[in-house]
Parts: structure tokens; sequence; C-alpha cells
């Protein structure tokens, strides 16, 4: 009983095991804050990426493409966990502003814009024809003219805090898009002995705002037809690099992922005689996780770093709790000379202190998960106000291409990072007091009374 | 091993030296000493005697490096940790001259602590009723029921030394050791101190005591000199 009675005393009437509380709910204030945070970051990246590019990928690293794609997609619509499917062309192009005579080189995305908005959430990173996604690529102004939809950070400045400064009108601006369009054998194709390209001239319909600062800042997107003809992939054996896939809502993504394996080989294996069947070695079938894995994966990667990190900050606070521990442990030391008159064993000592030091990393890790969720709550609109006041912003907004600053308070994690804390303030008192059990009753007491 | 069933506590040939540095302080050199159940005893001695270490020795607070202590009979070296916490516990009640009292504790919590030493959560929900009601007790013959809840810094030496006998009283225990119980407090509170001691002679309580003063061992019903590590006269 006195294992119980006593930490709660010396818990109560020790102000340094006050100070201990603090330095732990501190140490988990921290932890979380940060933690959350970035775990927010990275699950929110995760998500527009899941967004942007549907559950499943049927792709090709190739610019030639492949062929039988509609194909593919008849057959996979006969499945019973196909939501929709949606046939993509990446390449990259010359893109001329016709106004300002500017020019760059981007990446070209063309979409079949009806399939597409089916099967990703493109239709919520448009802005002026976000009610009407299907008419993307038709200009408010001008339905007749071809339309583009340009990414966001290539035509529309950021603002600090976050915002686009959008045009209320849609600006009739045009581009010169050029391709070079390849054989199915991957070389240029030739007009007689000159190299041909392809050029067209297209209007800005709408901007394209996915949250994914390297696509909005390097993406044109074009009816597919239309891109299809400018790479010269509009042959008998029309050709495309890419089919997104959206599977019905609740099926599990991998083993869905992994039907569509199995029916791509299925398919391939029928067409072995197909005069392009070449062009199917390089196409890899991927849930959306792996084929953005280059792009997630730096980002998880730098999370891990941060968790690292902050297991040295979970180190501090075992060292943090070791010196307050042994500062109270050798104010103690006349106590566990008493308590060994008492006839209490070493272990039963050892107890007292564990159950302090519990009691110390459960109070901490309890404030501590407390004022974190708090201050998480609170923490973009008071970053608002600070950034009103002072001008401060914890990520410029007109680099980082965040609105809101995300957090994810997982109950897991929180129970983790408690539990972390608890262990930490077990691991920093179990020392001190191995060190104040060794020491002989007598000389204990003895030294207390000189 | 036993010895002489007839004595409470006894001792044969105890050694015990301290390291000084490179050399060793001898303290006992073969201290012989036999306690009767119900005799009130002081050791009396000079500084350094060896005297509290000699009551350390016979309460297995420590051990010597040499020779025998016997608790009715049994050689208290033969003991395992369990049981010589338990006979701590159980058959000895330590008085201190500097009362060791525990400062986050109130008074009632002090004396119930050794009752609370062998008890586990369980085991005390069922006895604590009769451990307060007999702590109750205890601080009332003493004098101090209107102190219970008081903590030991807003107590005076002589009702701290008090509250340390009562604690050393809780548990019923066979031999009180107490060492220089009037050190620290006047003479006039220190006599009150004796007194108790006196009372529980009385009632056949067995008592041992470390003083340095002659006068106040003189209250003891048999004196014990020591010197130079050894038992001089009884």
């Amino acid at each position: 009983m006195y294992d119980v009675l006593l930490p709660i005393k010396f818990f109560f009437r020790r102000r340094i095991t006050i100070l201990a509380v603090l330095a732990v709910a501190l140490s988990v204030f921290i932890v979380v804050v940060v933690m959350t945070v970035m775990h927010g970051l990275v699950l929110d990246f995760r998500e527009k990426n899941h967004i942007f590019f549907s559950d499943c990928i049927v792709s090709t690293d190739s610019l030639v493409g492949f062929s039988l794609y509609e194909e593919f997609i008849t057959q996979l619509e006969k499945t019973d966990f196909l939501e929709s499917a949606s046939p993509v062309i990446h390449t990259f192009g010359l893109v001329e502003a016709e106004t300002s005579g500017r020019n760059a080189a981007l990446d070209l995305m063309g979409i079949d814009i009806d399939r597409h908005v089916k099967t990703t959430g493109f239709a919520d990173s448009l802005y002026y024809r976000s009610d009407e996604p299907t008419l993307a690529f038709e200009p408010e102004y001008d339905a007749n003219r071809p339309g583009c939809v340009v990414g966001i950070d290539l035509l529309v400045d950021r603002q600090r805090t976050g915002q686009y400064s959008q045009l209320s009108y849609l600006p009739m601006w045009s581009y010169l898009i050029t391709c070079f369009p390849l054989t199915p054998k991957g070389t240029l194709a030739k007009v007689g002995t000159a190299l041909t390209a392809n050029s067209r001239t297209f209007y800005y319909s709408d901007n394209c705002n996915s949250g994914l600062a390297k696509l909005d800042g390097s993406v044109v997107y074009l009816p597919f037809n239309d891109l299809q003809s400018l790479c010269g992939m509009d042959t008998p054996s029309p050709r495309a690099n890419a089919v997104y896939i959206k599977f019905k809502q609740g099926c599990d993504i991998e083993a869905c992922t992994q039907k569509v394996s199995v029916l791509w080989k299925d398919f391939i294996g029928r067409k072995k005689d197909f005069p392009l069947a070449n062009l199917f070695d390089t196409v890899s079938v991927q849930d959306w996780k792996a084929y953005r894995r280059g792009t997630i994966a730096p980002m998880e990667k730098e999370q891990t770093m941060l968790i690292l990190l902050f297991a040295l900050v979970g180190l501090i606070t075992v060292f943090i709790i070791f010196v307050i521990f042994y500062m109270i442990i050798s104010r103690k030391s006349r106590d566990i000379g008493i308590l060994k008159s008492l006839g209490v064993s070493k272990l039963g000592i050892v107890r007292v202190f564990l159950h302090l030091a519990f009691l110390i990393g459960f109070l901490g890790s309890v404030i501590g998960i407390l004022s974190a969720l708090l201050f998480l709550v609170n923490i973009n609109s008071l970053e608002g106000w600070l950034f009103d006041k002072f001008g401060f912003q914890m990520w410029n907004r007109e680099i980082y291409a965040i609105g809101e600053i995300p957090y994810q308070a997982k109950p897991y994690l929180l129970a983790a990072v408690g539990i972390c804390a608890v262990a930490a303030c077990l691991l920093g008192a179990l020392l001190p007091t191995l060190n104040a059990v060794r020491k002989k009753c007598v000389d204990v007491l003895r030294v207390n009374q000189l | 091993m036993t010895y002489k069933n007839d004595y409470i506590l006894s001792c044969r040939d105890i050694y015990k030296s301290y390291p000084m540095g490179a050399t060793k302080l001898e303290v006992l050199k073969g201290a012989n000493l036999s306690i009767t159940r119900g005799e009130f005893v002081a050791i009396r001695g000079a500084s350094g005697s060896g005297k509290s270490t000699l009551l350390h020795i016979l309460g297995a607070l420590d051990m010597p490096d040499r020779g025998d202590v016997f608790f009715e009979g049994k050689d208290i070296d033969s003991f395992s940790a369990r049981q010589a916490n338990e006979f701590r516990n159980k058959k000895i009640g330590f008085v201190f001259q500097f009362y060791h009292l525990l400062d986050e504790l109130t008074v009632l919590e002090n004396v119930l602590l050794a009752r609370m030493a062998h008890s586990s959560a369980v085991d005390w929900l069922a006895c604590s009723a009769p451990a307060k009601s007999r702590a109750h007790q205890l601080l009332g013959e003493l004098g101090l029921s209107e102190r219970i809840a008081h903590r030991p810094f807003q107590l005076s030496g002589g009702e701290r030394q008090r509250v340390a006998i009562a604690r050393a009283l809780m548990n019923q225990p066979d031999v009180i050791l107490a060492d220089e119980p009037t050190g620290n407090l006047d003479s006039q509170t220190g006599s009150g101190i004796l007194e108790i001691f006196e009372k529980l002679h009385s009632v056949n309580q067995t008592v041992v005591m470390v003083t340095h003063d002659e006068k106040i061992a003189a209250r003891a019903q048999r004196v014990i000199r020591l010197a130079d590590g050894r038992i001089l006269t009884t």
C-alpha cells in the first residue's frame, strides 16, 4: 500500500515533480504537434495523388504508348469491380503563348474529359467549369474554339495567404502547342526527308488546381483526340500512354489491382500476334501508391527523418527525467533508509519511484496531448492571426502549395507518443532508483544524521 | 544455528570495521551481549565507541564482519532478504535520534507506514480499519491526538520523537531499538521520552537504548558500557 500512498504524496508535495510533469508535457506537445502536422501533410499529399491518378494505372513510360487500350477498357467494363476507366496520353511539347510570344517546353496530358471526370477528381480541380466539368475544353467565350486547361501555377499568381489571384472573367489567351509525332517504332515521324512537327492553337478554357505543385506548374491538359493526333498516335491502331482505372466504392484497391494485372496478362497473351504487340512489353499495372512512389517516397522519407529527429527529443526527455529523478532521489535517500528500516524491500522501494515516474509520465502525456490537440485545432487561426499581426507564416504559401495546415491526430499515434513518454519516464527513473536502493540503509541514515 | 534460547536478542564475537581510505577503522572488536525479554537496557559509551553500529547490527540494518546475532535463538545472518525485511518490520521497532519521519506524510500516515510496509493494496483494504484504530490509540496514549493531521515540520522535536515511538510500536514489535532517542531534545522533553520507555518496560516491552549520557542510561534497568569496541560491564 505504501507504494501507492508514497508516490501520490511525493507527487503532490514536491514542486520538482511538477517541473518533471511540465518537461514531459512539453516534449509530448512538441512531438505530437510536429508528427501530426507532418503526418497530415503526407496524408494530404497522398490523398491528392490518389484523387488525381485514380485507383489503378495501366501505363507505359514509353512516349510511343500502346495500342488496343479501348479493347482492354471494354474487357474491364465486363468486371464487377470497375467504376470507370479513362485513356490518357502523357507527352511533352512546346507551348508558346501567342499574345506574349513566351514559350516553354511543358508536359502535355491528353484526357477524354467525359470519362476522366468520372475516373479521377479532375472536376474538383477546375475553376471556371467546376460545375460543368465535361465542358472544360470549351472556352466560355466561344465554345467552338479548341480549349486547353492549364496548370494553375503556370498562369495564376499565388498570394502569401495561399489563395490564387483568379481572374473574375476568362481571358481569351491562345497557345500554339507543338508536338513531335513518333512512329510505333519510336522514331520521329518524317514527311519525305524532313522531320515533322505538329502544331495547333488552343484557347485557355480553364485552369487546374490539383494541389500537386509539380503538376500544377508544368502540365497543360488537352482533349484526348487532339493530343493523340498531335503526337501521331491516331494511327489505324490508335495508341495511348495510360489507362486510369477507378474501382467501385468499397473494393480493395490492392486486390483489384491484382485482378487488373491478371486481366492484362491474359489480354496481351491473347494478342501475341498483334503487329504492335511489342509495345505491350513496357506496360505495367500498378495501384496509385506504386505509380506515384517516386513522388510520395521522398516525403515519407522526410517524415521518417523527422520521426528519428523527434526520437532524439524523446531521448532528451529520458535525460531530463533522469536528471529530475536523480535530484528527487538524492533528496530522498534518507527516506529510502527509513523505508528500509521499516522492512520495505529493495523491490518495494523501486516500485515507489517507478509508480512516481509513471504518475509523472502519465500526467505529462495527458497534459501534453491535450494541449497539443488544443493547439492543432487552432493552428490555422493562430497562424492567420500571426500573419495578420506580424506577417509570420509557418510555411510561405508563395512557395509551398498548401492551403490550411493539415494535421492528422490519429488515436494510435497519440497513444504511441503517450506510451513512449511514460516508458521514457520509467527508464529515466530506473537508473537513479536502482543506484539509490543499492546504498546501505545505515550509511544513508548515518549521513543524514551528521 | 541456534544459541541460548532464553534470550530474545543476543550477539557473540561481533567485529565490525569501516574503510577509512587505505586503512580500516575497527569499531567493534568482539562484542558479546545478551538481552532477555522485557528488559530495558541502555548501551552507554563515548562518541565513536560503536554503540550505534552495535544497535544497527542487532536490528539487522547492518551486517557484522564477523560474529553472530541471534533473535529468539535464530541466527539472523541465515535470514533471506525477505525474512530480514519481515524481521525489521514485525519484530523490531526503531527510534532514531533525528526521528526520521517522512516529511510528505501526516503524523497518522507516518505511524501507519509501519503497517503498510508489509501490506499490499488488497491487504490494506482488509486491515486498514484496525490499523487506523491502533494508530489513533497509540497517538492518543502519546498525547498526539490533536496532531494526527499535522506534518512533521509542524511539530516540536519532542512531538516528532513521540510520533517515531508510535511508529516503532505500531506493529507490536518484540524489541524497541532506540538510538540516542533524547540526543536532539532538551532535558525536560528528553525526560518525557524516557518516561515513555519506562512505561513500555513496565508492560514487559523489551527496549534497547543507546546513549552517551550517564544520567539517561541510569534510568534503564541495566546499563551496558561499551568502550574500545568491546562490552566492558553489564
